[in-house]
Order: C-alpha cells, then sequence, then structure tokens
C-alpha cells in the first residue's frame, strides 16, 4: 500500500455560502498517488485542512462510481476534468503530471447557484422534470409488458437518451449555461417510446416552458455539451426536441401548453 | 395569438426565428452571387447595370428585397436579445478558459455576426442607398448595333436628375440609357483598404455559415442520419467555400485591374 | 417478547391475495386527511412515495442529496429478476421463490419470500409503462440475462445501468407526484430522529443540510427506506454518504434491528489499491455469465504474476485454477454471491492471488471474446469494461480483470413483520433497510426487486390497514414529543460539535471498517468477533474524546454530517459483532470458521438457530437484548445448500 509522488498545486474556489462573495484559495496537495482518484486527491487534502482546525473544501459526491451525478468539479476548464466520457469521481491523478496547477471551479450558471465552495445548487433540472418528464401512469397497470413490443434499435437509441444522469456538466461547458442537452435527452427518451406518445406534445412544451423560467441560456450548437458529456448524449436529441415542440406549438391543435399529468 | 406570441418568446422560438431568417438570408446570397458574376462580364457593366436596374424595379422583386432587410434586421435584433439572454445565463464567469470542444466558429458567432452587420450598413449605403436615394450614381448609354451586336458606351447626362432608364431603337441601334453602378462598383473597388475590408468581410461569411447553416437546420430538427451529412457539405462547401470566394474575388479582381490600368 | 410476523394462514400461492383482501380500506375521500413520511428516494422510497400519493395520502419525501435521482440505487448494474417465463426456460413464480429462499440459505421467511416473487412479474409491466428502457431482442420483446443462484433466465436489464433506469422510472413517477402537489419534496435533509406519541410513530426531527435548521415533521405514519448499512466496514461499494443513521435512530426509539450480522460480500469487485482508497467499485454479476473466474494453481505462478514477471495470458491453460468451475460443475462461474467470495478469499488466503497486492483472482473474457466476438462482448459489457479500465488503467479486452470481494449488501435491517411495519406502530420500513426477503444471503437482481415490490405493490396496501385503524384524526403537532425530541436532537449535535480531538472522523471511521473487515468480514470467528468488540467499544470511547468536529450547526458542515453518521455505525458495529457472536452457526452471508462442512462450505445448524435475531435496545451502553422470531418452514424442505 504505497501513498504516491505526486505534488500538485489546487487553485480552489472557496465561498462559504450563496450570499457571501468567494475567491480561490490555494493549496498543496502532497504525496498524491497516480491511483488516487481525483476525489480522494481531494479527501486528502481536506484531511489534513482538518487536521490544521481549518474547514475543508466542500464538494458534491455521493456513488463515485460515475453514475449518481452528483460530483461536478470544473477542473483546469472542462467539467469532470480533461478526459472524455467520465465524471470527476473517475478521473484519476495519473491524468495529471507532477507540479501540474490545477484549477477547480464550481458549475458557473445563473440557474445553478452556489451552495457551497464547489457544490452548487442543481434544483432546477429537478423543477423541469417535474414539469413533465414522466409518463402519467399510476402503480398497478395490468398490461404485459411484453404487450408492448419496441423495435430494438428504438429501445437502444431511448436507452441512450436515457442514461444522462443529470449532473449539469452540459451547462458547465456551454458558453451560454444552456440546459437543453439535458432536457431535450428526456423528452427524446419518452417521445421515442410508444409509452410516452400520450403525451409527447404536451411534455416537451412543459419541460421546455420550466426550462426557460429557471433561467438557462440559450442553445446555439457549438456541440460543447456533447463534447463534455460523461454519458455521450448526443446533441441529435436537442433537434429531436425542437422538432416536436415546433410540431407541438405550430402544428397540432391537440397540444397543449398545459402538462396537468393527469390525476 | 397569445400562443404564438408565447412560442416566439420561448428560447425555442427565438432560435426558430434565428434559424428560418438565416436560411433566408442564405438563400439570397445565393441569387446575389448569381447576378454580382456578371461584373465578371467584359461589357462596360451593361448587363450589371441592367440587372441593378430590374432588381430595384420589378415589384415582386422588392417586395423580397424588402423581406431580406427585415430579416437582417430580425436576425441581428434577436441574436442580441439571445446574446443578452445567454450572458445572463452566467454571471459569474469562470477563471480559467473553456476548454471544452466546440469549432471557433460556433463560438464567435456574435463577433462573426457583428462584422457581417457592420459590412451591410456600408455595402448597402455605398450601393443600394447611394443608387436608389441619391444622385451619386453617373449615367451611362450602351448603343448596341442589332447588326453586328457590338455594343458600344458613353458617359450620359439625363435631362431631370430622377432619369432612372431608358430603352430606345434608332437606325437599327438599340440604345439603353442606365444609371452606372458598375462605375461606382469599379471605383469603390479600386481603394485597397475597401477591398481589404470586403475581403475580411467574406472570410466572416465564410465562418459564419460554416456553423450557422448547419446550425439552423439542426435548430429546425432537421437532423437525420442520411440527409444531415449532406447538410453538412453544403454547409461547407457552397456556402463557407464557394460563395465566399465568389463574392471576394469581385473586389480582388477589380482592384487588379485597376491597377494594371 | 414474542414476535409476531403476521403471516397470513393458508396455501402459500393465496397468502398474498387473501391478505390483501383482509386489510383494511382507507376510504378514497379520507386518504387526502393523512400525512405519510417517507424518508430515503431510492427504488423503495422514490416507488412507495410515488404510489402512496397517487392514492391520495399527503406525502412528505425526503432525503439527504440534492435530488431523489441521486439515491444509491442508481448504482445497481445488473438487472431485476422477475418470474416472467418469457424464456420459456422453465421459471415460475415458486421456483423464484424456492431459489430465494434456497440463495438466503434458509434464514428469510416463507410467506415474504413468496409474496415477493409473485409481484416481481407487475414490477416489471409496471416498470415498461412508465418508460423504463429495457434490454430487448430484435423481435421488440424483452431480453433477459442469467444471474447467480438460479439455473434459468429472469434477469430484466438496461445495459450495465438497471437500477439508474429503474430509478428514474421512479423518480419520474414521484416527480409526477410532485408536480401535482401531492408529494412535498425536501432535498438536502437528514432524518435524525423519529417522533413517538403513545408508542406510535407520528413524526420526524431532519436537519437542513444548507442552513442546519432543525425541523419537525408530523405524519400518520413514517417510512424509512433509507438502505442498507454496508458503509459500517467504510470501504464497501455502498456510495460516500450511505449510512444508518435514520434507521439507527429508530432503532435506538424503541424499533427492533434484525439480522445485523447478515453482509453481503461481492465477489466481483475491483481490489483495493492503496491507503487513500474511498470506495469499492462493483464489476456487476452478469459478467460471470461470459467471464471465467480463475487463479493461478501454484504459488509460485501467483508469484511471479504479482511480480510482472509473466502476464496472465502467459499462463498455461493447465496451469489455471477455474475453482469456481472445478468445485461446482452445475453452476459454475454462476454460484451464488457468498459462494464465489469465499471461495476467491480461499485463492488468497493459499497464496495463490494476484495482482500487485496478491488480494485478488482474475475475471478472464478471454473466452467470450473469442466465442462471441469483441464487439458482442462490447455491447453486453461495454459500459462496465469502461469503468474497469478508467479506474485500473488496465484493458479488460486484452487482459483479465483482477476481482476482489467487496462488502456490497447488508440482508440484515429493521425487523418487520408480513406489513413491512416495524415492532413499533406507525413505523415501516422498506427496501433494504429491513431485513425481511433475502435471509442470510441476497441474490443478484433481487434487491431492486425487492425495493420496488415494497415500494409499488405492498406498502400501498399493508399501510392503509394500519391508518384505517387508527383513523385520520390530524397528528397533534403541539404535542411535547416534538419538542422534546427536537432538543434531544439538539443536544447530541452539540455534543458532536463540542468534539474538538486530534482524530479527524475518516479516520476512526476508517479504522471501525479495518476492525468490521478482519473479524466480522467474509469469515467469522468467536475469538476474533471477541476481540473485535472491544476494539470497537475502545475505538467509541476514543472517538467521543478526541474526534475533531469542525464548525457550526448553522451552515453546510460535511464534518458534522459524517460524524453522526460514524458515530452511529460505531453503535451498530459492535451490535453486528454481537449478532455475529450470538450465531454460533455458518449461514449464508455470515460464515462461522467453527461451522463448516467438511467441503468447506456453510453448515447451518437449524435445529438452534433457525430464527430472526431481532435486538432490542435498552439504552446507552447497555447491552442490547435478543428476541427471537421462529422461522417456519411449511413447505419447503431444508436441506444444505449445494450448487455442485
Amino acid at each position: 500500500m504505497s501513498t504516491g509522488n505526486m505534488n500538485l498545486t489546487l487553485k480552489v474556489w472557496r465561498q462559504k455560502n450563496a450570499n457571501i462573495k468567494g475567491a480561490f484559495v490555494t493549496y498543496k496537495a502532497e504525496g498524491i498517488s497516480p491511483d488516487m482518484s481525483f476525489l480522494e486527491m481531494l479527501d486528502v487534502v481536506n484531511e489534513s485542512l482538518i487536521h490544521k482546525g481549518e474547514e475543508p473544501i466542500h464538494f458534491d459526491h455521493d456513488c463515485r462510481e460515475g453514475i449518481c451525478g452528483m460530483c461536478s468539479l470544473y477542473i483546469n476548464g472542462h467539467p469532470h476534468g480533461p478526459k472524455n466520457a467520465i465524471t470527476t469521481c473517475q478521473l484519476h491523478m495519473r491524468t495529471f503530471h507532477d507540479g501540474e496547477i490545477i484549477v477547480i471551479e464550481p458549475w458557473r450558471a445563473a440557474a445553478f447557484p452556489v451552495v457551497k465552495d464547489l457544490a452548487v445548487d442543481r434544483s432546477a433540472f429537478d423543477r423541469i422534470q417535474q414539469a413533465g418528464g414522466f409518463v402519467s401512469v399510476n402503480t398497478g397497470v395490468t398490461v404485459d409488458a411484453n404487450e408492448i413490443p419496441i423495435p430494438k434499435v428504438i429501445a437502444d437509441e431511448a436507452f441512450n437518451s436515457a442514461t444522462c444522469i443529470g449532473c449539469g456538466a452540459c451547462v458547465a461547458a456551454c458558453k451560454n449555461a444552456s440546459a437543453m442537452l439535458f432536457v431535450s435527452a428526456k423528452v427524446t427518451q419518452l417521445g421515442m417510446l410508444p409509452q410516452g406518445q400520450p403525451e409527447r406534445y404536451s411534455r416537451v412544451q412543459a419541460m421546455v416552458a420550466q426550462m426557460d423560467a429557471e433561467g438557462f441560456g440559450n442553445c446555439t450548437n457549438t456541440g460543447a455539451c456533447e463534447a463534455e458529456c460523461p454519458k455521450e448524449i448526443k446533441m441529435t436529441n436537442i433537434s429531436r426536441m425542437n422538432n416536436d415542440y415546433f410540431s407541438a406549438k405550430l402544428f397540432r391543435e391537440e397540444a397543449t401548453h398545459d402538462h396537468a399529468g393527469g390525476e | 395569438m397569445s400562443e404564438f406570441k408565447q412560442t416566439f418568446n420561448s428560447s425555442l422560438g427565438k432560435k426558430l426565428i434565428m434559424a428560418l431568417t438565416g436560411l433566408f438570408l442564405c438563400t439570397f446570397l445565393i441569387v446575389h452571387l448569381g447576378g454580382n458574376l456578371l461584373l465578371f462580364r467584359n461589357d462596360d457593366g451593361f448587363g450589371f447595370n441592367l440587372y441593378a436596374n430590374f432588381l430595384t424595379h420589378f415589384p415582386p422583386i422588392e417586395v423580397i428585397a424588402y423581406l431580406l432587410y427585415l430579416s437582417i434586421l430580425v436576425h441581428a435584433l434577436y441574436a442580441l436579445i439571445l446574446t443578452i439572454k445567454n450572458r445572463k445565463s452566467r454571471p459569474v464567469s469562470y477563471a480559467t478558459v473553456n476548454k471544452s470542444p466546440a469549432t471557433w466558429s460556433s463560438k464567435n458567432m456574435g463577433l462573426l455576426g457583428s462584422i457581417l452587420f457592420l459590412f451591410i450598413v456600408i455595402h448597402m449605403s455605398d450601393f443600394w442607398f447611394a443608387y436608389k436615394y441619391s444622385h451619386k450614381i453617373v449615367y451611362k448609354e450602351y448603343r448596341t448595333d442589332l447588326a453586328t451586336d457590338k455594343t458600344t458606351s458613353v458617359a450620359y447626362n439625363p435631362v431631370t436628375p430622377d432619369f432612372e432608364k431608358s430603352v430606345s431603337v434608332e437606325n437599327n441601334v438599340e440604345i439603353v440609357r442606365v444609371k452606372d453602378l458598375h462605375a461606382r462598383v469599379a471605383n469603390s473597388f479600386s481603394n485597397l483598404l475597401y477591398v481589404i475590408f470586403y475581403v475580411i468581410a467574406m472570410f466572416a461569411v465564410s465562418f459564419h455559415l460554416l456553423h450557422g447553416f448547419q446550425s439552423a437546420f439542426r435548430t429546425l430538427g432537421w437532423v437525420h442520419r442520411k440527409y444531415t451529412p449532406i447538410v453538412y457539405s453544403i454547409g461547407t462547401w457552397l456556402f463557407a467555400v464557394i460563395i465566399p470566394i465568389g463574392f471576394a474575388a469581385m473586389p480582388v479582381v477589380y482592384y487588379l485591374q485597376s491597377t494594371g490600368k | 417478547m414474542t414476535l409476531d410476523a403476521k403471516i397470513p394462514k393458508g396455501p402459500l400461492a393465496e397468502k398474498w391475495s387473501k391478505h390483501k383482501f383482509d386489510l383494511k380500506l382507507v376510504n378514497p375521500a379520507n386518504k387526502r386527511k393523512y400525512d405519510v413520511i417517507v424518508v430515503g428516494t431510492g427504488l423503495a422510497g422514490g416507488a412507495a412515495a410515488a404510489s402512496l400519493a397517487e392514492l391520495g395520502y399527503n406525502v412528505k419525501a425526503f432525503c439527504f442529496q440534492d435530488s431523489p435521482r441521486r439515491a444509491h440505487s442508481i448504482a445497481a448494474q445488473g438487472g431485476i429478476n422477475a418470474a416472467k417465463n418469457y424464456q420459456n426456460d422453465g421459471d415460475s413464480v415458486y421456483r423464484l421463490f424456492y431459489d430465494t429462499i434456497k440463495g438466503g440459505d434458509y434464514r428469510a421467511r416463507e410467506g415474504n419470500v413468496y409474496r415477493l416473487a409473485e409481484v416481481s412479474v407487475n414490477i416489471i409491466d409496471q416498470c415498461v409503462a412508465q418508460g423504463v428502457p429495457f434490454a430487448r431482442e430484435y423481435g421488440g420483446l424483452l431480453d433477459n440475462r442469467s444471474f447467480g443462484g438460479s439455473q434459468v433466465s429472469r434477469t430484466f436489464y438496461a445495459r450495465g445501468q438497471t437500477g439508474q433506469q429503474l430509478l428514474l422510472g421512479a423518480y419520474s413517477a414521484l416527480n409526477r407526484q410532485i408536480h401535482l402537489g401531492k408529494v412535498k419534496m425536501y432535498t438536502r435533509t437528514e432524518m435524525l430522529d423519529v417522533v413517538t406519541i403513545e408508542g406510535h410513530a407520528k413524526g420526524i426531527v431532519t436537519r437542513n443540510l444548507i442552513n442546519g435548521a432543525i425541523e419537525t415533521h408530523s405524519g400518520h405514519a413514517v417510512l424509512l427506506a433509507t438502505g442498507g448499512y454496508g458503509n459500517v466496514f467504510y470501504l464497501s461499494t455502498n456510495a460516500m454518504g450511505s449510512n444508518v443513521t435514520a434507521a439507527w435512530r429508530a432503532h435506538k426509539r424503541g424499533a427492533f434491528f434484525a439480522n445485523p450480522c447478515y453482509t453481503q460480500i461481492h465477489p466481483t469487485c475491483i481490489p483495493v489499491t492503496g491507503d487513500h482508497q474511498s470506495k469499492l467499485t462493483l464489476m456487476s454479476e452478469s459478467l460471470r455469465n461470459d467471464g471465467r473466474v480463475w487463479a493461478p494453481k501454484t504459488k509460485e505462478i501467483a508469484e511471479k504474476l504479482r511480480k510482472k514477471e509473466i502476464t496472465a495470458a502467459q499462463v498455461k491453460e493447465d496451469d489455471r485454477d477455474y475453482f469456481l468451475e472445478r468445485k461446482y460443475p452445475s453452476f459454475g462461474n454462476l454460484v451464488p454471491r457468498d459462494v464465489a467470495s469465499r471461495n476467491a478469499k480461499e485463492m488468497v488466503d493459499d497464496g495463490r492471488g494476484v495482482g500487485g497486492s496478491g488480494i485478488a483472482v482474475f475475471l478472464d473474457f478471454a473466452d467470450a471474446i473469442n466465442r462471441l466476438g469483441k464487439d458482442a462482448v462490447a455491447a453486453k459489457y461495454g459500459n462496465l469494461f469502461d469503468m474497469y479500465y478508467q479506474i485500473t488503467d488496465e484493458d479488460p479486452y486484452s487482459q483479465p480483470m483482477r476481482i476482489y470481494p467487496a462488502v456490497h449488501y447488508t440482508m440484515g435491517g429493521l425487523w418487520v413483520d408480513y406489513n413491512l411495519s416495524t415492532n413499533v406502530p406507525g413505523l415501516y420500513a422498506l427496501g433494504e433497510c429491513n431485513f425481511s426477503d433475502h435471509g442470510a444471503n441476497r441474490l443478484g437482481a433481487s434487491a431492486l426487486m425487492q425495493g420496488l415490490a415494497d415500494g409499488y405493490f405492498v406498502i400501498p396496501y399493508t399501510l392503509g390497514d394500519y391508518l384505517a385503524t387508527i383513523g385520520p384524526k390530524p397528528v397533534d403537532v403541539k404535542h411535547p414529543a416534538f419538542e422534546k425530541t427536537k432538543q434531544d436532537v439538539l443536544a447530541y449535535i452539540n455534543k458532536l460539535l463540542a468534539l474538538k480531538g486530534t482524530k479527524t472522523v475518516d479516520e476512526y471511521h476508517r479504522e471501525l471498517g479495518l476492525i468490521m473487515w478482519e473479524y466480522c468480514g467474509m469469515a467469522r470467528t468467536e475469538a476474533g468477533l471477541t476481540k473485535a468488540k472491544g476494539l470497537i467499544s475502545a475505538l467509541r470511547a476514543d472517538f467521543w474524546k478526541n474526534a475533531i468536529v469542525l464548525g457550526d450547526n448553522e451552515e453546510v458542515n460535511s464534518s458534522l454530517e459524517k460524524a453522526g453518521r460514524v458515530a452511529d455505525f460505531l453503535e451498530l458495529g459492535e451490535l453486528m459483532v454481537d449478532d455475529a457472536l450470538a450465531r454460533r452457526e455458518s449461514c449464508g452471508g455470515h460464515f462461522r470458521l467453527e461451522s463448516q462442512t467438511p467441503e468447506g462450505e456453510a453448515l447451518r445448524d437449524d435445529e438452534h438457530f433457525a430464527y430472526v435475531a431481532a435486538w432490542e435496545y435498552k439504552g446507552d451502553n447497555q447491552p442490547e437484548v435478543l428476541n427471537k422470531e421462529v422461522l417456519d418452514f411449511e413447505f419447503v424442505h431444508l436441506t444444505q445448500r449445494s450448487y455442485k
């Protein structure tokens, strides 16, 4: 069991809470092993801070296996760090070199206010999902699962959209802080499947309306979201969402804006 | 009606407006380039001047022209609105430079668009406005011998300043008198700074459309495994290469001709 | 005290239908007069909150994460079992029931397990209706894979992200109810105590993790769906935030804690790389469908591998010991988890472990890649292979994975009856938080099944019975019990904040984990457990003297959050050891070295230990009292488990 021999300089955004201005603070991370994950490296720094009686660096994290979507660090100009298709918790220190300066910032977006240090409030995402990211079906359906055959390609495509972990890297990467990749992934997943058809057009309107209300920016199709998404969600989702939205708004008589969810 | 208002006030609605006006402007570029190729005809501007006159005097085209001006304004206005909104969406910016991979043009549409807007203002005031509303443009008389089909030209001074165009046949010679926009073009393009400005603007057109053309299709939701690659190659080759080169060639060729004289 | 599990009488297959009919109903118009508190928003909690709100109850749901979608159910990889028999391979509700009872080494209730198997089919229907994108075959119908402990293909899956997709399904149902105003969601809120009035659970005390506000919430019933306690081992496949606090505080308010020593050690995890390790990553059991587990036949070869003198590929076929295939020809690599884990440990103890530390065995896909092609293997397990590569920097397509067992799931939990009610009326426990359905060992792809069964299909029925009994009278929020419990919580927090010692909370946690892993892990002995008890007790005493807890209550304070959780783990750890000591037999995940068959398999003692151990809290530093619920086996015949 070896501790490592990498020494790094960290420039970390520290901010006590949403109402107090923050600033960068420089820390030394010493004796870092290349096998550590990025968050384990921060654990080591935090342990030494606690020993010195200083407040540890606060950051969101939970599953540490790349699926819960909680970790959210903007590392050296990239959400989730420089490697593709992984979350911060899966980023390992072997990606960096000894002596490197690492700048760590929180996600920056008006819709993601800082909670403390590197943790931000992403409840805007939940509210968008609450607006319509569901199929209105009560518990206790009696239709057998296999009575709804779904072509494998459709199921696979829907799955690709469904893998979104809601981390917000798309917003963090986008120069406009747009949430369209996130919103479109859910719209597309349910819009492609037969189960999602009855509410397809009301859903997209309700979710887009909530997205706008949360203060996210607009998509300019730069593709940064797609490039930084740890689950490699594709931008084609955004086009699909736009298509559904315009049909709903401009051509479909029956689609109303009100997405009651049906009781 | 409020439903439409709501639609076009939404983020997607604004993008829809950007995409539709953008694509409309793209189609105009094709027509504009086609017409302007007349500049390369060695006829002392005969064809070009007739074309200019036609464009400003054929009512359906005039209607489309005003639609076009409106599109430019709407496209620019919405770009401004969206940019302000997008800036507000990230009140605190990152300390590090965003390194997320995205094409340069896609990240600089605002800058490119601003260059283009400036260009359009200058371009239109120099040619369109001067042509239509000022008396700065001189006139030319083209005489075509209908037997030999040979054309000669001389300067012409109209009786009234409101004169636009006349066509008559005398002694088997067709006499066409028309505003000589061509002369203004040739004059403008003999100025090196002016030519450089045009060439820069055409680079802006190129990069703006390299992203803009395919982006408009994405925004409209027209993506398809089979057709999207075609859209990409049209956007790249036609709109970002052929058209800007075609336009840029005009000032360059005229400038070179002017220095050769 | 005698524990009544309230298992309905009658034939196995009719128990649940009959019981559902016998349960009292709440009039639809009255449902809106009831408030129900749901703590935890994973599969069990999310499903329960949504389903109860659909019925018309007012639900308040709580989670400590920033969103209900982050609950650790999300990390379940492999799949969910259901007795659909879509593969026509002889599956049935009875077979799923039987496999689960047997897999649990005959330490689960027949009635509960049968019900679980019975509702399993509804779960799949429900999830598909919600838009969960399960894997499908080219004909458009649902695909299945095999999992350990069964000889049929009954596992439904969504690549290696089944838990994620199921949780997002439950989350979407929950979102719909939040949207409709039937569920009030409290995120970044941790439950710290249960409020009881005249013996009935009537509310909870919570801490707002943003501003530290200590709040009380009232309800006609409190449902705990707060997951397992695997993090008592510090290193586990659980999320960093997974904790026992809600369940433990409920235990301290009277709810019995059942079978705490039943811990599942999952055989296929990525081995530990160093002291910095904060958690362990599971490689789905589904990998054992196509991967072959092996260790070198001799110590010498293992030594060469450890020193990197040779690579795994250079070990000749004859020098490899595919020990699971050798010892268990009929189940092969798909033996239950406890069996696979113990065998891996045996290899390592025998000096035949591989990898730098020598604490690992191989999981090899070379055969599968030859047989199916790399693309087919990637389609099935691509995301798992990628994950392995990210963590280890080794490419599993070209060299075998190194795996070793790690703590994964806890079968023990709050004691509940057939209605999922703890012995405290009005307090319910669902999902991994309760002890009910997996006996001494859980079969793969059964956790998701149980969580959703409890949340979607059991609690909506059984809770109504209790609520109808107590009536819709509003809870008296002015009752002094609320203020009293709140003050207790505040006092406890202040006690923690007063700790200004020299050791970090994580250091205590890590130390506790090492003790638990060493003495209460894969192999347990009387002497070791006795020693562990002393060590834990001393560690706990030291914690309350020397721990460092920084900051104040009125702010985001991860130091305080962790301290509270670790303090509870320090108490739970000792109870686990007590339970392991008291159970002088081996069964499933509980392996006492003193009790094994000549072949080294877990040897049960049905005569003395066919019971559920339900521990009763008697006050700080008092020994807990063991209550026994005897397990009746009416329908299955108890045998020595064999997977040969």
